[in-house]
């Protein structure tokens, strides 16, 4: 794999790092986010713990608004913010703000799904023993529902690094952005195919991961 | 002694998609220390809304819920979580976590009440033990019957040692045979440790088996309540009837008086069975031969509550009209007698 006569391997392990390091970071961020904005939009909807219709409603509306947003767009749209955070507007550093925020609002809808999906029955047993909802969101919601959460976010991971590739077209680095540079933008299919690939490895990697720790929290 | 749970014109509305539903009406009921209390009703009677404005797990709209001396109405949700601890609750469908071992089920309400570590773990060997599900400790819920997971969740129940136990529809989603199972567990829990037991149910069959006092529920309202036997001896509501002929279907419908008016000659007529203190049984074999009347039974049911029968047979009678009269009105100082053919003969 050669471009001009040099040798691109070098290029391809660098932004498959810089590919993790964004993946990663916004998966740990906008996972952990969009958990806690979930399980509030779960425990907030009309007759669950934490009942509360404006909150809802706000939360509701807010994830509404921001998560059809095209992400091309949406990068280019929070750069202000991603500046003020990072200090930088080019580069892996300033792709992960708007890759953890627009994570935490897919993680949240993946999440609120997962915890719809739960038997209210098992909720009302540990209100009915006394618990209150700090301690059912922590040891009944979450516990219950680790499996498919676990699954929904290896699903997240696999479109963040969509993602990833769409921060790398606007300078953000990673492999997509090495694609395009190197593969797309000088005729090199090879070069396009071999980025191919390694996603596509690092995907199947991360869902054979997924799978398993979920077999093992589901026990089958 | 003040009773365990005192209901005072309790009601229950909730806002319905086609206006507001009363699912408990003006509820007014004593549940005395030590009984075994059955509500009886159809789906939709308000039983389950009942029990769990017992447990606080609903806040009534209006009345007043007095469980084991505390007043439960006026209550803030923070102040209701301690008294529903103190309150064991089954369910129909188990609710048993199923990411914990029966073990860390069954310890669950010994740590949201704080227990330290090894009080929990000797007291989950004890109500394994009591259940006897010692050997499945380990287990997750997934690998157990309907009737083990039930006793799960009775364990559970029982963890912090409540003064008072609701079964809300304990044994619906269990067979026969793990039913009867279940109702002696419960039973045993009622004689042995003197807890008070409120059973929800739909079948009488599990009313006549465990308990001694009964409220059968109607659209919300308590229609009728009191001894076991006396309701179901002497039922005054027609929901209490059905619960009966549903359970005993000791009494002919019409079409099988009518089918069996034309294969018995004579008389038909349905003879209650029941046992009432204090009075000797009704000798029916006695009474019929005493008045020359002769009599078979061509239909009929009879089965035990609380260890007392009741039921109802009916004979196809002949003899003389004269001594059959006479044997009815003697029968009806004793019981009730229903003449089939007074009643009109369905065209």
């Amino acid at each position: 794999m050669n471009s001009n006569g040099t040798s691109l391997w070098p290029e391809l392990w660098s932004a498959l790092g810089e590919t993790l390091q964004m993946a990663v970071a916004a998966l740990a961020i906008g996972g952990l986010a969009g958990l806690l904005l979930g399980i509030a939009l779960y425990v907030t909807r009309k007759g669950s713990i934490l009942a509360n219709r404006p909150v809802f409603f706000v939360l509701n509306v807010l994830v509404n608004i921001v998560r059809p947003i095209p992400f091309i767009i949406f990068i280019t749209a929070v750069r202000p913010l991603t500046q003020s955070l990072t200090g930088a507007s080019y580069g892996v550093e300033a792709a992960i703000p708007a890759l953890a925020i627009m994570a935490t609002f897919a993680t949240s809808r993946i999440v609120e799904q997962n915890l719809v999906a739960l038997d209210p029955g098992v909720i009302e047993a540990a209100r009915a023993m006394g618990a209150g909802p700090l301690r059912i969101i922590a040891t009944v919601i979450v516990p219950e529902t680790l499996g498919p959460l676990i699954l929904g976010f290896t699903f997240l991971f696999v479109g963040i690094v969509d993602m990833t590739a769409v921060a790398g077209a606007i300078g953000a680095g990673g492999l997509g952005d090495f694609a395009i540079v190197y593969g797309y933008q000088r005729f090199n299919d090879v070069v396009t195919w071999t980025a191919v690939a390694v996603i596509v490895v690092m995907v199947q990697l991360a869902q054979f991961l997924g799978n398993f720790l979920a077999r093992r929290v589901l026990r089958r | 002694m003040t009773a365990m749970v005192s209901l005072r014109d309790v009601s229950k509305v909730f806002d319905g998609s086609s206006g507001p539903v009363r699912a408990v009406d003006g509820v007014t009921l004593d549940i005395e220390r030590g009984d075994v209390f059955g509500v009886i009703g159809y789906s939709g009677a308000g039983k389950s809304t009942l029990v769990r404005l017992i447990n606080a797990l609903e806040t009534p709209t209006s009345g007043q819920v007095v469980v084991d001396g505390t007043e439960l109405t006026g209550l803030r949700e923070r102040g209701l979580r301690p008294a529903r601890a103190g309150i064991g609750f089954i369910f129909q469908q188990f609710n048993l976590l199923r990411s914990r071992t029966v073990a860390a089920n069954i310890a669950y309400p010994l740590r949201v009440a704080r227990w330290p570590r090894a009080k929990r773990q000797a007291r989950v060997a004890e109500l394994l033990e009591f259940v006897g599900l010692s050997d499945k400790a380990k287990q997750y819920p997934d690998q157990l019957s309907g009737g083990q997971k039930q006793r799960v969740g009775i364990a559970r129940a029982l963890a912090t040692s409540p003064a008072l136990l609701l079964a809300d529809e304990a044994t619906s989603a269990l067979d026969p045979e793990t039913t009867k199972d279940v109702l002696d567990l419960l039973r045993r829990i009622n004689r042995e440790l003197g807890i008070t037991i409120v059973v929800i149910t739909h079948e009488m069959s599990v009313v006549s088996y465990l308990c001694n006092r009964v409220a059968v529920m109607e659209h919300g309202k308590v229609v009728e309540h009191g001894d076991v036997y006396e309701v179901f001896a002497r039922p005054e509501a027609e929901v209490t009837r059905r619960f009966i002929g549903a359970a005993l279907h000791d009494r002919p419908r019409p079409d099988v008086v009518a089918r069996l008016r034309e294969r018995h000659p004579g008389r038909l007529v349905t003879v209650a069975v029941r046992e009432v203190p204090g009075e000797p049984g009704v000798q029916i074999t006695e009474r019929l031969a005493a008045h020359g009347v002769a009599g078979s039974v061509v239909f009929g049911g009879i089965t035990e509550v609380g260890s007392r029968p009741l039921g109802s047979l009916t004979f196809a009678l002949t003899g003389p009209e004269a001594a059959v009269d006479a044997l009815l009105a003697d029968l009806r100082a004793h019981t009730e007698v229903v003449d089939h053919t007074a009643e009109e003969v369905p065209a």
